[in-house]
């Protein structure tokens, strides 16, 4: 011990954040809820296999289908913005870049989510 | 921090190849982990030949066979010799286990042997297990209560008691807590299955008044919430018991404090 600090002193560190169970919680919410849609994603992906653009608009302009797939890109998001914080915790241990990658992660699903649902009301309520 | 390749000073070399014993017949060959602290040289690994027929069948009786007949440099800890004691946990055959329990016949081919994952080396087999043992003291391993002490003892039903099965036989061997990548990578600030099994077990201890402020200590990202179930812990365990299912019902507790 060259920096003369005592084990117990580190261990402690700057004590309990007193969170970490919101997050624990929302990534297996989040995880369910992608059960449902994902599913659904896929079958609908899978019906139009091949479709003309006309009809894939047409679909889409149904209210409940632009209803689900707007939620699973939400909530996966939601779900991909949680676990990435995970993995970024797990293996970048140097601060700035810790704090870095977390907020460019943040951007992502920023960028990603509002874009999607921009084309998908486009799509859904444009001509 | 990640280290996929061992930092310079740590890169394991080929070392001695002690002379087979004369005259024996039943020879089993050990490959053991060896460091110096005082020669300043990397470590290095050293066969040794263990004539079967003199020496006892676990992987602890060849260790000392070997300190008393070969090597007496050969440095480890060992106590009980009879896996109560914890002492003598290293790595056998690529698994965190009790030399004292593991037998040489459970393993093909030569015997590797080397310290616990990821913790200092002090000498040879030897790790500095500083950190988990302070790491338990910071989760209060002892009954603490409010109420007035009762005349005798705190009492507790049968089914009460029964809860602590499976939690109360850790012997803090500390095999569950170096077998676990979250912790390699993150040990300075998550607990590890071994204190968390301990902090579980006072947790769900029906005589404890402090359940609350114990799970207040553990509900931080990094103490309690680096556990991804891995399940290396539960693999490990040379007592076979369950840290990991003890990690989920802490987690249980917590969700259910709050919704």
């Amino acid at each position: 011990m060259t920096d003369m600090q005592t084990p117990l002193r580190k261990i402690r560190g700057l004590g309990a954040a007193r969170e970490g169970t919101g997050h624990f919680w929302r990534l297996r919410v989040a995880a369910v809820a992608l059960i449902v849609l994902s599913l659904y994603f896929l079958g609908f992906v899978i019906s139009l296999n091949g479709a003309d653009y006309t009809t894939v608009h047409a679909a889409l302009a149904q209210p409940f289908a632009a209803l689900m797939i707007g939620l699973f890109v939400l909530v996966g998001l939601i779900h991909m913005r949680l676990g990435m914080q995970e993995i970024i915790e797990d293996y970048i241990h140097v601060e700035w870049q810790n704090l870095v990658l977390l907020i460019l992660s943040t951007f992502f699903c920023v960028v990603v989510g509002v874009a999607s649902i921009f084309a998908l009301l486009k799509l859904t309520l444009g001509g | 921090m990640v280290a996929l390749t061992l930092p310079k000073n740590s890169k394991v070399g080929q070392g001695k190849t002690w002379p087979k014993p004369e005259g024996a017949t039943n020879l089993r060959e050990y490959r053991v982990y060896r460091w110096s602290p005082d020669d300043g040289e990397n470590p290095s690994i050293d066969t040794y030949y263990v004539d079967m027929d003199d020496c006892g069948p676990m992987v602890l009786d060849a260790l000392l066979w070997i300190k008393n007949k070969i090597d007496p440099t050969l440095t480890l800890r060992r106590s009980c010799r009879e896996g109560v004691c914890g002492s003598c946990a290293m790595n056998i055959d690529g698994t965190n286990t009790l030399a004292c329990t593991k037998g040489a016949d459970e393993i093909s081919g030569a015997v590797k042997i080397y310290p616990l994952p990821h913790m200092p080396v002090v000498k040879d087999l030897v790790p500095d297990l500083t950190v988990p043992y302070t790491q338990l003291t910071t989760i209060q391993p002892y009954l603490q209560t409010v109420s007035p002490p009762p005349q005798k003892e705190w009492l507790q039903s049968h089914e009460d008691r029964e809860k602590l099965d499976g939690l109360y036989e850790c012997i803090l061997c500390f095999c569950c807590q170096t077998s676990c990548p979250s912790y390699w990578w993150n040990g300075d600030r998550y607990l590890g299955p071994a204190v968390l099994l301990q902090a579980y077990r006072w947790l769900i201890d029906s005589r404890d008044e402090a359940t609350g402020e114990r799970l207040d200590n553990l509900e931080d990202p990094f103490r309690l919430y680096r556990c991804h179930t891995i399940m290396n812990c539960t693999q490990s365990c040379p007592k076979g018991l369950n840290p990991a299912k003890a990690i989920a019902e802490i987690k249980k507790m917590m969700v259910e404090r709050r919704v």
